[in-house]
């Protein structure tokens, strides 16, 4: 490839625009003369590695310094909400687990609340202590790769690789629960997929003597750090009534000072009856982001120990018939197909359970007609859903409020005035997954 | 057709919808029948169903909790209350406040500043479209108040004819890319907005996706030689 392929250069009504493909800032800068003119647009993304997926940033730079920002977004859109109108309800998790594709349960938690609350149902103690078990799981998941996605952009690769290394663990635990790593469709309806195996409880326990002892590492390699301290201080600051103006929620409102966190100021799952403190920071910027996920994590290490100690046998689905599936499939000895006692029950002894069966699995179960809107405490802010029926065996409308979505117009407040470099390490700091932002 | 042992089969289901009936509804609001099946010769009586639509109906007082205190506040801090709600709704322990649409910047300006009201955080904005009505697209917000620790929704309806509605941005900046949202997904207007473009869909798409008269699309898929329709024009139980 000769040197002209890079950087190609062609005059518009705006000016000089270059095609940057990588390792070509010698042909840009020789193109172009600081000295007449310092205002340059850069273009970055929507396939560019520090922009946490198909993100697109449109930047306007004095020098160094960022003057204005915009934020393109929709390059991930995939119409789940259009989708969900046409499936029923219970197929509804299937699709929400995809959103935020980084906390599948909370996506799927924050559905089948709503949908739970439109029939006015109520889910058994089982159901609820293991989606609080669940949830907090996903949450250190989630910081996990927060904090090694984040690190790796500010220069510290081996972070990635540790924080990702951690996260498998948490991978695991899902597998062992629910038979997937990740969009595990586990929360449905009126309760759970299938319950939590004896495995799984061991291996969270296992995990959770294993992460104190790993963040402690974490804190080590970054926190005295210069270049850590350096690129997050005093970087991207925004301050209480900054947050609350552009809706932002979740750790970057905690770490202005504010501890306003859906799971003590508005409980659901009842979160009220777990001890866990709040984390905050006073700084409102990227470092204090940094210590309220930190922190986070080990809170929720609390939650899901005392979740642990609460697990009692019992029902992990609704009594009603009508909403749980009545027939209990069991997979047969070479995991594949129906158990034979199985079938010799349904079809000896229980042939109504196999009609019904049969209906809630392709007719699906009806809702009453009616609005609700439920927000829960996701890893990167309220995440609420709204959700319409008009009594029938489909949603009407789901509305996802994605905490992605909503936290992303904080971005031309966080950089403009502030450097090029600092915009990566911002961005990364509202932790945005696309997914959940697109939908 | 025959297999080795002579044993006449019928012919696999080539290309067909298998079971199913001919014809299938345009998309899932059809409003009658059992399955939405038209013109496939049913005798069972059920293809003569009509769906009613749910009626939203005012709420008597006292609402209950701090609903009742919500709309006092409301109604002392606004001296056009009369005029701008048109219901109020509560159910399922939600409060809903039905406003006329050229209103609803200034409810939202008084639900934020007012000292017993402050709903400091507009959670989220949002579109449903009540294929039917007359005024069929809803925008609905959800306001949070961090100092009581309150919830409310404000909605408002407009017709597609005319979808207007004033942005509540200067409110609430935070609605901005949700306003984008709504528009992008439903084709309400939001006047005063500071560049309503589009924001999930390309600039050049046309229509509003989430709308019930917009089409899903989707292609047939083959499965073990049967044809399976694609989710819009499969049976939908009404």
């Amino acid at each position: 490839m000769s040197t002209t392929d890079y950087a190609k250069a062609r005059e518009t009504t705006e000016g000089k625009v270059f095609t940057v493909t990588g390792g070509d800032w010698d042909e840009v800068v020789k193109g172009h003369d600081p000295l007449t003119d310092e205002r340059i647009v850069v273009n970055m993304g929507p396939q560019h590695p520090s922009t946490h997926g198909v993100l697109r940033l449109i930047l306007e730079l004095e020098g160094e310094t960022v003057t204005e920002a915009r934020a393109v977004v929709g390059y991930l859109h995939t119409g789940i909400e259009k989708n969900l109108e046409y499936r029923n309800w219970t197929q509804g998790t299937t699709f929400v687990t995809r959103m935020d594709y980084l906390s599948p349960i909370f996506n799927e938690t924050a559905y089948c609340l709503a949908v739970e609350k439109l029939l006015g149902v109520e889910v058994p103690d089982r159901a609820t202590t293991i989606r609080v078990l669940m949830m907090e799981l996903n949450r250190i998941s989630s910081h996990l790769v927060w904090i090694a996605t984040t690190a790796m952009e500010l220069g510290a690769i081996n972070m990635m690789l540790y924080g990702f290394r951690e996260r498998e663990h948490i991978l695991d635990i899902f597998e062992a629960a629910s038979g997937l790593r990740m969009n595990m469709a586990y929360i449905r309806p009126g309760g759970l997929a299938q319950d939590l195996p004896e495995t799984a409880v061991r291996m969270t326990r296992d995990f959770l003597k294993l992460l104190p002892k790993k963040l402690v590492e974490y804190e080590r390699l970054l926190s005295g750090n210069t270049i850590w301290q350096e690129r997050t201080q005093s970087v991207a600051y925004l301050n209480i009534p900054g947050c609350l103006s552009l809706g932002i929620t979740g750790p970057v409102l905690r770490s202005a000072g504010l501890a306003w966190d859906l799971r003590k100021t508005q409980p659901y799952c009842g979160y009220e009856d777990y001890d866990f403190d709040v984390a905050t920071a006073e700084t409102g910027d990227v470092w204090g982001r940094y210590l309220v996920r930190m922190e986070e994590m080990r809170q929720s290490m609390r939650i899901v120990e005392q979740a642990l100690d609460r697990l009692e046998p019992g029902p992990i689905m609704v009594e009603d018939k009508k909403i749980a599936w009545p027939a209990q499939l069991a997979i047969g000895a070479d995991g594949l197909g129906n158990s034979l006692e199985h079938v010799a029950k349904i079809m000896g002894t229980s042939m109504e359970s196999l009609i019904h069966h049969f209906k809630l699995v392709t007719e699906g179960f009806r809702v009453p007609a009616g609005q609700v809107y439920v927000p829960i405490e996701a890893p990167r802010g309220e995440l609420g859903a709204h959700v319409v029926s008009d009594g029938g065996t489909r949603p009407y409308r789901v509305h996802y409020r994605e905490p992605s979505f909503i936290n992303l117009q904080a971005i031309p407040a966080m950089a403009e005035g502030g450097l090029i470099a600092d915009v990566i390490a911002g961005g990364a700091s509202l932790d945005p997954v696309m997914g959940g932002c697109d939908r | 057709m025959t297999t080795p042992g002579n044993v006449p089969v019928s012919q696999p289901p080539e290309g067909a919808h298998a079971g199913a009936p001919a014809e299938y509804p345009p998309a899932s609001p059809a409003g009658r029948g059992a399955f939405g099946v038209q013109g496939s010769g049913d005798t069972t009586g059920f293809g003569g169903l009509v769906r009613r639509r749910t009626v939203i109906l005012d709420s008597p007082k006292p609402y209950g909790g701090y609903f009742d205190e919500v709309t006092d506040a409301l109604e002392e801090a606004y001296p056009a209350f009369k005029d701008a709600i048109e219901k109020v709704v509560v159910d399922r322990g939600e409060l809903t406040l039905h406003i006329k649409p050229e209103r609803i910047r200034e409810v939202c300006q008084v639900m934020r500043d007012d000292e017993a009201l402050r709903f400091e955080l507009c959670s989220s904005v949002s579109g449903v479209d009540y294929l039917g009505d007359a005024r069929r697209l809803h925008v609905t917000y959800h306001l949070t108040s961090l100092t009581f620790r309150r919830r409310v929704r404000l909605e408002v309806a407009v017709g597609v004819e005319d979808p207007h509605v004033p942005s509540v941005t200067s409110v609430y900046p935070t609605a901005d890319w949700q306003e984008r949202e709504t528009y992008d997904m439903f084709g309400v207007v939001f006047d005063g907005h500071p560049g309503l473009t589009r924001i999930l869909m390309p600039d050049d798409w046309e229509g509003h996706p989430q709308r019930k008269d917009y089409p899903l699309g989707g292609v047939p898929v083959e499965y073990k030689g049967a044809e399976i329709p694609p989710p819009n024009e499969r049976r939908s139980y009404q």
